[in-house]
């Protein structure tokens, strides 16, 4: 006897928790041969500021915690994520149009781009930062620290990138201690929410990472003139009119990182794109 | 008893000692310098006059875009030709040229400084201009070592940097520019302030003695629409700026779109904290450095002070005795503590402001001294009563006004001193290291003194959270601000 | 008054000599527990703000006719000093004749406002003054002594107050009493106050004048800045009427931040009290430009008034020939040389 199948409801991330979107919106989302996959929910400018504001309230939680923890927390997200694999691979395969084999070498690098970059979370700060030999009597110490909220748009529609898309650009400012509220992958967001049940079901404490699906075109200038968002991550908004983002961003003075096509590389200077150098002086003396 | 009386009764009325300007060579009139040669400018020439006096020092040339054009041609022809195809221990070498030309001539750079800007000749002699020495020496260390500035092998430059530089620290805002900037192997076009082109056009003289190939160092004065027209230039490659939030706002969005790179220094509104288990004479010593060294025209000044109120009254009670020692006047007197305020449009938006403050409800309390008739001053002034709402407590005011807000708590001290859209700095005062640590950790500041204040190295990044700019000048991370990693697509 | 130590009170806390100072601040209840907490109390230096400072303050050059009123009023302030074991009536004689006339080429030269001997040669110094002995305000030079065991203070109190009361006796005005840095660095202030009380006493006059009391704190054995303000404050509370910085024979003496630091707890004083402690940097200072750079601290921290010998002074002995020669200069408008003025 065949088992009747239970299609899952895509919703958004937000603040750790699966809402509809607030407006009640969703859209089709099609498979790589154009066959029906699932209506995603279509975030509005009002889940994009919900998710700002989730965001914002788990900065002081996810930059506070030691390095090491944060470390730990998002090698636990490769662990879960490594778990949940033949799920990934189902749903890249559909959603792609590629094989399995294809979908598992692309679930294989996201996961093992979740280590990378885990490991990163405790020794970044010794390779950016310095001590500083300065002319006078002074400790002198640059560290990096996080920059606060970071509005990101993964990738759209990059060959082999329906995850491994919104993974690399996540995960590197998420090392710092950043929060993040991402736009997904329009046409294929189906992976991005499943990440976003991975996040939930790991340590990574809720709202410090937010999974918007929908337009990017219809959010991004929302999150990109929004000013309680530090940095603006424009990778995948090359199709998008992102030259009109980047000078609505530049209004609160947000870090900008400019489009670049495919996926990115994964890279210390993600990581360094979204982070502050704080530098500390203070006297020294004996008497 | 018998003595002799200094006429005045006091015999601390040192004053006048001025530092004599016969050292200072200074021409009636500037062009532009463009391909190593001076050439005449095609915009409308200005005068630039010393704050103190009003009276004129030269007439300055000011470039159009077509000269614009042409220092930006100049560059890129020198970047290609030349300096990028140097090796790095000869750049370097050009920059210890300049570091010890800028020693040799230290005297006259400091007087003209203070004579342009207005600043006190102990700043300008003894803060401005060693630390520009400081900076050249540092960063020509670098040229050739440039494999370790943290963006793997063969880092490569930028290419052409666009720099605009503002008045309050003149030739020292010109060294944080070029020297990293050259370091890294770019060539550059520098537009110094409207109001304080003299320095730079020194250094222009500098580049010359130093021997530097023609159109590696580029100066061009004018107001600015000079600075929009390099800015905007497509063969730009890099912009740095240093000045208000307002002009760095635009900037930001003028680049949106290209290729550029982009350094912004911006504005700032620090909080200088001060806790009851301060050292506390050294305390009030770093909120009057704080604010008061160079007229309170600096973007990181402790423009606010945060004391904790157990301790208000007996704070600012010792910071009044103090300022009232302070000795404003000629800028060119080596005793002067405070010199003149930089220009008669910044002196009226001090005085727009503090009236602000006073209708607001602030106690106002100026410091007794007298105001020369001629030139523009302002006395140091406290407000006191100051609420987080104030917009004294808000706006930057860039001058010699302190503004005093009151914390009962660490946590509230963190809370008000971060309630700003700037985070440029920030002071702590306590002897509690544990505390200094925790403090630093949650002020979200670019830079952060404990127990000192306004102290600065070309060994120690420099630059601002938020609205306050990106980018660092200064250390490993300034001179990574001209480079580009050698794998980059 | 004296301090009976045979019958310490086993468990109550100790009782301080009633100083009146200490009685004002501290209240009447004045034990060493009060002190103690009212010292540590005292707010934190930072050395590196304070050097700052004290070099600030350095940079500071004052107009040619401010000069030569300095250089004349530095004279004023001197405490011209021989403390050495090899002092005899003659040195002692021509140190004194160098004191009354510092240069016999200019009449006009001011006197320094005291010399200052060990307390066996006061009977010395008193003769070779004859009718110059007097106060430094009119124009006459006192007498002062180094006692208290001088310049390590490690004698029993019986001994230092013996040696106070002998050269008072022998008619010094003004003892150089030293405090006993060992008690203060193993947290014994409270011995330190009463042994200052102590001496305080010794110094009575049997007219029931004092003569003046500068308590040489000996800042290079102190070491931190902390502990020179705490010992600056506990002097003053005790009825110091100077705080000096040191005895001459431990590097280092005299320094400029020290001095600033002594004069910020003199203001701190004043502004608490409203009442006028002097300060005496000692030891090291050789040049007239050194000592107008301690003048425009004085000024500037507590105010011109202080710049008067009952306020201020310098130890010193090399410094008055340095600023001979540069009063020779200013009058003369050449520079002059050592064989120019007198070696004593």
């Amino acid at each position: 006897m065949s088992h009747l199948t239970i299609p899952k409801t895509y919703k958004l991330y937000i603040g750790g928790a699966f809402p509809r979107s607030e407006s009640g919106r969703s859209y089709e989302v099609v498979s790589g041969k154009g066959a029906f996959l699932a209506n995603a929910a279509k975030a509005s400018r009002k889940d994009a500021r919900d998710a700002v504001v989730a965001a914002r309230a788990a900065v002081s939680g996810w930059s506070g915690a030691t390095a090491y923890n944060r470390g730990q927390v998002l090698y636990r997200v490769a662990e879960l994520l490594d778990g949940r694999r033949a799920q990934f691979v189902d749903e890249i395969s559909s959603a792609e149009g590629v094989s399995a084999s294809a979908a598992g070498a692309q679930v294989d690098e996201a996961v093992d781009t979740w280590v990378w970059y885990a490991g990163w979370c405790d020794k970044f700060a010794q390779v950016a930062g310095a001590g500083n030999p300065v002319a006078g009597p002074y400790f002198n110490l640059s560290v990096p620290e996080p920059t606060g909220v970071v509005a990101t748009v993964a990738p759209q529609g990059a060959k082999g990138g329906s995850l491994l898309g919104i993974v690399r650009t996540i995960a590197p400012a998420l090392v710092a201690g950043n929060t993040v509220v991402a736009i997904a992958d329009e046409a294929r967001p189906l992976s991005a929410i499943s990440l976003g049940e991975v996040l939930a079901t790991s340590d990574v404490p809720g709202g410090v990472v937010n999974i918007l699906t929908g337009s990017p075109a219809e959010i991004a200038p929302w999150l990109a003139s929004h000013a309680d968002v530090n940095a603006l991550d424009l990778t995948g908004a090359g199709g998008l009119d992102w030259v009109e983002l980047e000078v609505s961003g530049a209004d609160t003075l947000k870090r900008i990182v400019r489009p670049e096509p495919g996926i990115p590389d994964r890279a210390l200077g993600r990581i360094l794109g979204f982070v502050e150098t704080k530098t500390v002086w203070h006297t020294k003396a004996l008497i | 008893m018998k003595d002799i009386e200094p006429a005045d009764g006091r015999f601390l009325e040192y004053a006048p000692a001025p530092e004599s300007t016969s050292i200072l060579k200074v021409r009636t009139d500037y062009g532009l310098f463009i391909d190593g040669e001076w050439v005449q400018g095609r915009g409308k020439s200005f005068t630039t006059i010393s704050p103190s006096s009003e009276k004129k020092i030269a007439t300055i040339a000011s470039a159009s875009d077509a000269d614009v054009d042409a220092a930006v041609a100049a560059a890129r022809r020198a970047y290609e030709k030349s300096w990028a195809k140097l090796s790095g221990s000869d750049r370097g070498k050009y920059l210890f040229r300049i570091a010890r030309l800028v020693q040799e001539r230290a005297r006259e750079l400091a007087v003209a400084e203070s004579l342009d800007n207005g600043k006190p000749i102990k700043e300008s002699r003894d803060v401005d201009v060693p630390l520009v020495a400081a900076w050249f020496f540092y960063y020509a260390g670098w040229a050739d070592k440039l494999d370790y500035a943290g963006l793997g092998a063969n880092p490569r430059p930028l290419g052409v940097a666009a720099q605009i530089i503002p008045w309050n620290f003149p030739l020292l805002m010109l060294a944080w520019k070029i020297a990293p900037a050259l370091a890294a192997g770019n060539t550059v076009v520098l537009k110094p302030a409207e109001t304080t082109p003299l320095t730079a056009l020194l250094f222009a003289e500098i580049v010359q003695q130093a021997g530097l190939p023609r159109g590696v160092v580029n100066i061009v004065t004018g107001a600015g629409d000079t600075g929009a027209a390099l800015v905007r230039h497509p063969d730009v490659d890099k912009v740095a700026f240093t000045g208000s939030t307002a002009v760095g706002r635009e900037i930001a969005k003028t680049v949106a779109g290209t290729h550029k790179k982009v350094t912004l220094e911006l504005g700032g509104k620090a909080a200088n904290i001060v806790f009851d288990d301060a050292p506390i004479d050294q305390a009030v010593e770093g909120i009057v450095n704080g604010i008061f060294f160079n007229q309170g025209h600096v973007c990181c000044a402790g423009s606010r002070l945060l004391v904790q109120e157990n301790v208000h009254d007996e704070v600012i009670d010792r910071l009044k005795r103090r300022l009232s020692t302070l000795r404003l006047g000629d800028p060119l007197d080596k005793n002067t503590d405070i010199g003149a305020i930089n220009s008669a449009e910044q002196l009226e938006r001090i005085r727009t402001l503090s009236d602000i403050g006073e209708r607001e409800g602030a106690e106002r309390w100026s410091a007794p001294c007298e105001i020369p008739e001629n030139g523009f001053w302002f006395a140091p002034t406290i407000f006191t009563g100051v609420e987080t709402s104030s917009t004294i407590a808000r706006e930057e005011i860039f001058g010699p006004v302190l503004s005093v807000l009151t914390f009962r708590t660490p946590a509230e001290a963190i809370a008000k001193a971060n309630n700003t859209p700037y985070g440029l700095s920030a002071g702590i005062w306590t002897d509690k290291g544990s505390k200094i640590l925790a403090m630093a950790d949650r002020l979200r500041a670019g830079v952060i003194w404990a127990n000192t204040f306004n102290r600065f190295d070309p060994a120690s990044p420099f630059g601002g959270y938020k609205e306050s700019g990106y980018g660092r000048e200064g250390g490993r991370h300034g001179l990574g601000a001209y480079l580009k990693s050698g794998a980059s697509k | 008054m004296t301090i009976d130590k045979s019958a310490p009170a086993a468990a109550a806390p100790a009782t301080l000599a009633p100083a009146e100072r200490a009685v004002q601040v501290l209240g009447g209840d004045l034990t060493e527990k009060a002190l103690r907490q009212n010292l540590e109390g005292l707010p934190g230096v930072d050395a590196v703000g304070l050097e700052q400072r004290a070099a600030g303050l350095a940079t500071r050059s004052i107009k040619t006719s401010s000069k030569a009123w300095a250089l004349d009023r530095i004279i004023r302030l001197i405490d011209l000093t021989t403390l050495e074991g090899a002092d005899t009536p003659g040195k002692v004689r021509s140190l004194v004749a160098k004191a009354v006339n510092p240069d016999p080429s200019d009449a006009a030269t001011p006197r320094v406002a005291a010399v200052c001997v060990y307390g066996d040669k006061v009977p010395d110094a008193i003769e070779a003054l004859g009718a110059a002995h007097g106060d430094p305000d009119d124009g006459l030079i006192s007498v002062a002594a180094v006692a208290t065991a001088f310049p390590s203070g490690r004698a029993s109190l019986r001994v230092k107050l013996a040696d106070t009361a002998d050269a008072v006796a022998a008619g010094a005005d003004e003892i150089d009493m030293v405090i006993d840095r060992g008690a203060f660095l193993a947290g014994r202030y409270g011995k330190v106050f009463d042994e200052i009380v102590a001496v305080k006493e010794a110094c009575r006059r049997t007219d029931g004048s004092y003569a003046s009391l500068k308590v040489i704190l000996e800042t290079g054995e102190l070491n931190t800045y902390d502990n020179v303000r705490r010992a600056s404050w506990l002097a003053i509370l005790a009825g110091g009427d100077f705080i000096k910085t040191s005895t001459g024979k431990v590097q280092p003496a005299a320094t400029l931040p020290v001095t600033l630091l002594m004069l910020e707890a003199v203001r701190d004083w004043h502004r608490l009290t409203g009442e006028k402690v002097g300060v005496k940097p000692a030891g090291g200072i050789r040049a007239s430009k050194d000592a107008i750079r301690y003048l425009v601290t004085v000024a500037e921290t507590v105010g011109e008034e202080w710049l008067q010998p009952h306020l201020f002074r310098f130890g010193a002995s090399s410094l008055l020939n340095d600023v001979l020669l540069q009063r020779q200069k200013t009058i003369t408008g050449h520079y002059s040389g050592p064989d120019y003025v007198t070696i004593d």
